[in-house]
């Protein structure tokens, strides 16, 4: 029983170690991409610079391939979160809002108060605390109504397709790809 | 060691970077990169230490679980590497007011605090409502193909822009 306890607190220990490692090296080429600053996230929403789509699209062709390849010899599980149209769509305009009146997302808001952007710190850190404190606050009377308008559950695009996972995912990452390619023909 | 001192990498090599840092969380971790529910655990335990108990007995905080978890250190090492990474390429600078809003508000920080105040609230409520922000839907998410994922990021995007055109096409 005490064995048990002693290596399950390793056990914790071991994954907040590899959550600080991994967010070291996110939060490294998040920088080095010029993410963490308010003038290239807005420069993306006025559609003027097209850094933070080439960084997104570009980690999720990488993302794709590979998970899907360990995925296929069984290495990983995938992870998915169950959507409905009250949810995603409600819920990705407010936060849309919040993304151009910030200037950051929450992943660069992190991103950005180490860069030293004091907006982030003293202004975007308290607003997304108070936000999320609200929204737990509202949570009891939103999931059994708006939450679940429109509800589809957890669903993948080859399970809509009703296809094998590999007939989206390479025409998927092919057509990633030839939309970088056009948005740099295009000088965006 | 150029990689480490330069100011800016091409968006294709650190998208790649993230790409290769996500089969990691995968492959380790058994978790998808994800940064916004760190908030909101925070927000928990910023409450608990007024509300005590009221807060560990509210369904969503009961949810989520209020403690430090992997992700909250995912979070804490993001401000970190973007410091590493900023003090080694001398990009590194304090600053109230970012300069694209100088040239359209002015350089007053007051303005700007309480426009970042008001955006933060949207954001973290936005995140909880569509359970996911730009990296745990519109990183993670997407690349698992997952329908509720492409919806949340192409929302996010679509909100952007709009509120971005009002915000900069007015001033």
């Amino acid at each position: 029983m005490r064995q048990a306890t002693t290596s399950n607190n390793a056990g914790r220990r071991y994954e907040l170690l590899w959550g600080l490692l991994f967010g070291l090296a996110f939060g490294f080429f998040l920088q080095k991409g010029g993410v963490t600053k308010y003038d290239v996230i807005l420069g993306q929403l006025l559609l003027e610079d097209f850094t933070v789509v080439k960084i997104m699209l570009t980690a999720v062709v990488t993302g794709m391939l590979g998970i899907y390849a360990m995925r296929q010899v069984g290495w990983v599980e995938l992870s998915t979160k169950p959507g409905s149209v009250g949810k995603n769509v409600i819920g990705g305009l407010l936060f849309g809002i919040g993304f151009a009146v910030l200037g950051y997302c929450p992943g660069t808001l992190a991103g950005a108060i180490g860069n030293g952007y004091l907006d982030a710190l003293v202004g975007g850190l308290i607003g997304i605390l108070l936000g999320s404190g609200l929204f737990a606050e509202l949570y009891p009377k939103l999931r059994g109504t708006i939450l679940r308008w429109g509800d589809f559950g957890t669903i993948r695009l080859p399970e809509v397709l009703k296809v094998n996972d590999w007939v989206v995912v390479l025409p998927a990452a092919a057509l990633l790809v030839l939309l970088m390619v056009w948005l740099e023909t295009a000088g965006l | 060691m150029e990689w480490l001192y330069a100011t800016r990498w091409s968006p294709y090599a650190a998208g790649i970077g993230i790409g290769v840092l996500s089969w990691l969380t995968f492959l380790i971790s058994r978790k998808p990169l994800g940064c916004s529910t760190a908030f909101a655990t925070t927000s928990g335990m910023l409450r608990a230490i007024i509300q005590g108990d009221k807060v560990a007995r509210n369904a969503y905080y009961e949810r989520i679980g209020v403690r430090i978890d992997w992700q909250w250190m995912l979070v804490l090492g993001v401000a970190i590497g973007a410091f590493i990474s900023a003090i080694a390429s001398g990009d590194f600078e304090l600053l109230w007011v970012p300069s694209r809003w100088v040239a359209a508000f002015g350089s007053a920080p007051l303005p700007r605090l309480l426009a970042a105040i008001v955006g933060g609230v949207f954001m973290g409520f936005g995140a909880r409502w569509a359970d996911g922000c730009t990296s745990g839907h519109g990183i993670s998410g997407t690349l698992q193909l997952s329908v509720a994922s492409w919806v949340s990021a192409i929302c996010f995007f679509l909100g952007g822009i709009i509120a971005a055109f009002l915000i900069y096409g007015v001033a």
